[in-house]
């Protein structure tokens, strides 16, 4: 099983990550860990891979981007905000009881969510469906859902791979986010993965595994979608829970936090250079 | 009838989950790709139905109306209800049909789940000639919808010239003296009701029936409005009397009706599963909802009420 190098981040991983944690220090709450395994992720589809235009959420020949681990939100957030779909003080009312962002994404309500999401296991069978609406309209649309790895212990994750196997959905792209440590621990003792890729493979994907924070390894890997133009792709990114801030690294109890002190705030933009 | 909408609407799609072989062959064979047989994956056949509809599509999805919604039903109330698409539930075998087959198949609590959920629409029709109705009107239609199937074969006892609107009620036998037995049915209890509603004639005592084909969003204009004529109501209905449209008729005449409120009688399935198999027919009876047990239910009631 690979595992992600300790990369050092740079700028603009840092301030992507700051954008995160303006957004638990606005909520004084939040996903800490979830929220910045996935960041490069995100980055790397929002800058280089996905096609979509901001001042026009709705384009109907836009990619869709799916983030199906909802919990992981402040990261999609703070791609929106750099790519202009809301203002950055929205960050600052994260979880208001008249905010716009939610402790878990919605459609409808933030400009740029694709789908309501928070219920783990949920987003990648609402992808298969974009993906075959786009096959049925002709359009080039493709369909990116990120998953945890906790989340896809869901057997609805698994129902829907058999089902988007069986299609050949060559448009559809499922990103798993193995940051190997779920809520309540390690996933290796919780409820172990392996051997993942095999399994997404078994399931009639065209499966690669990369470094989850390593943005030149992960563009190089989008960029070559679809790895087989008869079968849909699964991407396998290591990633580190917490990757960034070094204290919550790895850590399960940094899963999901509430009531920061001035101090950690202190110490996490300090993490992210903010 | 799928395939009928399918051929003047560009959007119905139709998804099944691991139905019988040869269903809608037709349109399989004509508009292969707006054909779906998918495996026992209810969980996921719902989700990819709202994916189709946030793109512009209106999913039909059918399979047994226990395991659509009881199976699946975070999927029903976050992929279809919060986000609030045109997505179709058929269930087929809604209540006591698959009666044989033993409570894991009875849906008899689908109205009540399905109900309690947020721009959740609730059908329940009298008969295959309302059901080409309700299809109809499904396109226009912009909620998802939960359509809850009888047996088939079913006697008609609908009738086109009393008009079909999603969330209209339509009185199927109108009373001629005041204070009348007033039945408010759904689904196949509707031809129950009238029946009932015949034999009582007999004894002379004089019935209204209320047909509630669709049972959210409630008529509650015609129902507190017929309501407020009864002398006396029984509610009716193939499903438990907890949380069907016998509570939603109650719920609705308590907060509304206040000093006007007619004594209501819930007759439905008791709270409890289903020890029996036989037929949907021997089940009903058991339940004491075959129409002269019905009829009894009344006669005992009236009498009771006016002993008091």
């Amino acid at each position: 099983m690979a595992q992600a190098a300790e990369l050092a981040l740079d700028r603009r991983s840092n301030y992507l990550r700051s954008l995160v944690v303006r957004g638990l220090a606005g909520g004084n709450r939040g996903h800490v860990g979830s929220s910045l395994s996935p960041v490069e992720i995100l980055r790397v589809l929002y800058d280089d891979v996905l096609r979509y235009r901001p001042r026009e959420p709705d384009w109907p020949a836009r990619d869709r981007c799916i983030l199906s681990k909802g919990h992981g939100c402040l990261a999609l957030y703070a791609l929106l905000v750099d790519k202009g779909y809301f203002a950055a003080a929205e960050l600052d009312r994260f979880c208001a009881v008249d905010g716009i962002l939610g402790g878990h994404p919605e459609r409808g309500k933030v400009p740029g969510v694709e789908a309501s999401t928070g219920a783990l296991g949920h987003g990648f069978s609402i992808g298969l469906g974009m993906a075959l609406a786009a096959r049925m309209q002709g359009r080039p649309s493709r369909v990116f859902v990120v998953m945890g790895d906790g989340e896809i212990n869901e057997g609805s994750v698994w129902e829907a791979a058999l089902c988007a196997g069986k299609h050949r959905l060559a448009n559809l792209c499922a990103i798993v986010d193995y940051n190997k440590v779920q809520s309540a621990g390690p996933t290796a003792e919780i409820q172990d993965l392996e051997p993942l890729a095999a399994k997404w493979q078994s399931f009639g994907f065209a499966a690669v595994e990369v470094d989850g924070h390593d943005v030149a390894a992960l563009k190089a890997v989008f960029t070559r979608l679809p790895f087989d133009p008869q079968r849909p792709s699964a991407v396998i990114c290591h990633t580190v829970k917490g990757k960034g801030i070094p204290f919550a690294e790895h850590q399960a109890d940094w899963h999901h936090r509430t009531n920061f002190s001035a101090q950690v705030l202190d110490e996490m933009r300090h993490a992210v250079g903010a | 009838m799928v395939y009928r909408l399918a051929l003047k609407d560009p959007r119905v799609v139709f998804i099944g989950s691991d139905l019988s072989p040869g269903l809608l062959q037709e349109m399989k064979d004509a508009m292969p790709e707006r054909y779906y047989m998918e495996g026992v994956t209810e969980a996921n056949v719902i989700g990819m139905a709202a994916g189709m509809a946030m793109d512009g599509f209106m999913p039909f999805v059918n399979t047994i109306a226990t395991f659509i919604t009881r199976r699946c039903y975070e999927q029903v109330a976050l992929d279809l209800c919060l986000h609030h698409l045109p997505v179709r539930l058929i269930g087929n075998g809604g209540g006591l049909v698959y009666a044989p087959l033993g409570p894991t198949h009875l849906a008899v609590e689908d109205i009540a789940i399905m109900r309690a959920l947020p721009n959740m629409t609730v059908t329940a029709v009298a008969d295959a000639e309302e059901m080409k109705r309700l299809m109809e009107a499904t396109l226009d239609w912009p909620h998802p919808i939960y359509i809850r199937l009888a047996k088939g074969g079913d006697p008609i006892v609908s009738r086109p010239e009393l008009g079909f609107a999603i969330g209209r009620a339509v009185v199927m036998r109108r009373a001629t003296t005041p204070r009348p037995v007033l039945f408010v049915a759904c689904g196949i209890m509707t031809n129950r009701a009238l029946k009932a509603a015949d034999l009582l004639a007999q004894q002379g005592i004089d019935a209204e029936v209320l047909h509630v084909h669709t049972v959210k969003p409630l008529d509650e204009e015609l129902i507190l409005d017929r309501l407020a004529d009864a002398g006396c109501v029984f509610t009716l209905e193939e499903h438990t009397v907890i949380g069907g449209l016998g509570s939603a008729v109650v719920d609705l005449a308590v907060e509304r009706l206040s000093a006007a409120l007619p004594p209501i009688r819930k007759l439905g399935l008791a709270d409890r599963f289903s020890e029996n198999y036989g037929s949907q027919d021997d089940l009903l009876a058991l339940a004491g909802l075959q129409p002269p047990q019905i009829a009894a239910r009344v006669v005992q009631t009236l009498g009771r009420r006016d002993a008091a």
